[in-house]
């Protein structure tokens, strides 16, 4: 990727985002078919494309998904 | 499951909705669900596993986020048992709106890493490494991740990007944008000092990207159609 591309990529807006309101009130729901091994994407496009474009929303998605991958008893 | 207005630019669809709504309970949150509503002993030893569970999660959280936060230390680990503590409170009170649509822990851990991410944002400002309104501009390429030997080839566009908020953003989006984009404020670090949702402020960065991509694209530096005009 070049810097252009990573300039371009920053810029681009998806509308199909959903937003942090909507993709957090769901986001149990979204963690739970991850860690399944779902494809959560198809499921959810929406929330998808807000994760892949929000930082912070991107965190709490993957301090989740590890909470419940590594938050089993004895985990 | 509610529906809040589309933040961004889209929305839950129908069918979205439909995948979140209740299912049977699996036979641990079931389980979760009425030791937290049993009397006594029972109640409480459920109250301390989960809580026990929280402030694990919480302090593996603040740790895996400390390299992108100011917030250091005991003042840390601070956030990590307060986040633990209003989760739990939040959790007891809101036992009711569980419906299943996910295993229990998974709902009630959501609670905890979204306290440790407000947390963070609020004990952001007792030791900023950058002041609101800093405007720092030459540190715009290494925020987008340009290659120091060829910010010259990127002196152009650059510049346009910023003639573009300079002149074309409101003043209350150029704000935003300059905290978040070019000083690298953390948008809950934002968020908390303007006294505004994340997602308010989501939606003014969304829209300034999309208007100075436009602007952009107009004045030839892209080419690329882009999602937004799929």
């Amino acid at each position: 990727m070049n810097d252009f591309d990573r300039l371009e990529r920053f810029l681009r807006t998806d509308p199909q985002d959903v937003g942090c309101d909507e993709a957090m009130a769901i986001l149990h729901v979204y963690v739970d078919l991850a860690a399944a091994g779902e494809d959560t994407a198809e499921r959810y496009p929406g929330v998808a494309a807000h994760l892949l474009a929000c930082g912070p929303c991107g965190e709490d998605f993957a301090g989740l998904l590890l909470a419940v991958t590594r938050g089993q008893p004895g985990g | 499951m509610r529906v809040e207005p589309a933040a961004a630019g889209g929305s839950l669809s129908g069918a979205e909705c439909a995948l979140s709504r209740a299912e049977d309970l699996d036979q641990e949150s079931a389980g979760w669900l009425r030791r937290l509503g049993a009397d006594g002993g029972e109640r409480q030893a459920a109250e301390r596993e989960l809580h026990a569970r929280l402030v694990r999660i919480a302090l593996a959280e603040v740790r895996r986020r400390s390299a992108s936060t100011p917030v250091t230390g005991q003042e840390l680990e601070d956030v990590a048992y307060q986040s633990a503590a209003d989760a739990m409170l939040a959790i007891l009170a809101k036992l009711g709106d569980f419906r299943g649509e996910s295993r229990f822990t998974t709902w009630a851990y959501r609670f905890v890493i979204l306290e440790v991410s407000s947390k963070l944002g609020r004990h952001y400002w007792r030791n900023p490494p950058v002041a609101l309104d800093a405007g720092q501009w030459e540190r715009l390429p290494d925020r987008l991740g340009i290659d120091p030997e060829r910010q010259a080839e990127s002196a152009g566009i650059l510049a346009e990007v910023r003639r573009v908020v300079d002149a074309e953003l409101t003043s209350h989006q150029r704000r935003v944008f300059v905290a978040i984009v070019v000083d690298g404020i953390p948008l809950d670090a934002l968020a908390a000092e303007l006294g505004l949702r994340r997602n308010a402020l989501y939606k003014v960065i969304f829209d300034a990207r999309r208007k100075i991509r436009r602007a952009l694209v107009a004045n030839g530096y892209l080419e690329e159609p882009g999602l937004e005009q799929r």
